[in-house]
């Protein structure tokens, strides 16, 4: 089962864990990961960041990555929580979990879906600093990161 | 054809949609960056560098030999940054 949800509202992530659990039946493990806003960037306090997306296609390119995910990793249950919206430090950004028969696949799949959400997923974050506004630049780390799931 | 702009690409071409009728030359989403570039000031800017510059086709990623057509949705927008 997959659940995708892209919003303002931030999220319980023990909720999403068991509704996981509950989704996936009989799974052995579940794995999630949660992403936060950093309270700096650039050598500098971040006052906040927004993020951007792209209505519609978020939804498609989230439901595809999660769809691979459960075929590669044989999954029974996937979610992705991704916040939109102006965020400030501290705040939860993003939440993707996986459940399967075994850890490695849990494991193995969450890492799947973020490497694949960094590159795929169309968000954009504005960080609001005391400089001024900065658009964050995509890092080829995460490209890399992404790639390495190909060659294997 | 809809045209969507996100995150700096929005911001320099100064809408975040519009619908436009390009010339039948116009084949590709490279041809389409290259005749936006003409449009105005902010739309020169937004494609002065097209590297940076990535596009959508209803709403699938596609590179800039990708066709396009009358009545698809194409979206500029820099690499994305979620997560």
């Amino acid at each position: 089962m997959i659940r995708i949800a892209v919003g303002e509202a931030d999220f319980d992530a023990g909720a999403e864990v068991r509704r996981l659990q509950a989704a996936a039946g009989d799974a052995g493990a579940i794995a999630s990961f949660i992403g936060v806003v950093r309270p700096q960037s650039g050598g500098e306090a971040l006052l906040s960041m927004t993020l951007e997306h792209y209505p519609g296609m978020t939804e498609r390119a989230l439901e595809e990555i999660a769809q691979a995910a459960c075929s590669r990793f044989a999954l029974s249950a996937v979610t992705i929580v991704h916040r939109v919206g102006r965020l400030v430090p501290g705040a939860q950004i993003v939440f993707a979990g996986a459940a399967s028969g075994h850890r490695q696949a849990a494991f193995e799949g969450v890492q799947f879906l973020m490497d694949y959400l960094k590159t795929q997923a169309p968000f954009w974050k504005l960080e609001e600093r005391v400089s001024g506004d900065h658009w964050v630049e995509a890092r080829s780390s995460d490209d890399e990161a992404a790639a390495r799931w190909e060659r294997r | 054809m809809k045209l969507v702009y996100f995150a700096w690409v929005r911001q320099q071409v100064g809408v975040s949609q519009e619908t436009v009728t390009p010339p039948d030359a116009v084949q590709t989403v490279g041809d389409l960056m290259s005749w936006l570039a003409g449009r105005g000031e902010g739309h020169a800017r937004a494609f002065a560098d097209r590297s940076r510059i990535r596009a959508a086709v209803n709403q699938v990623h596609a590179g800039p030999t990708a066709r396009v057509a009358a009545g698809d949705e194409v979206a500029f927008f820099p690499p994305v940054t979620g997560g």
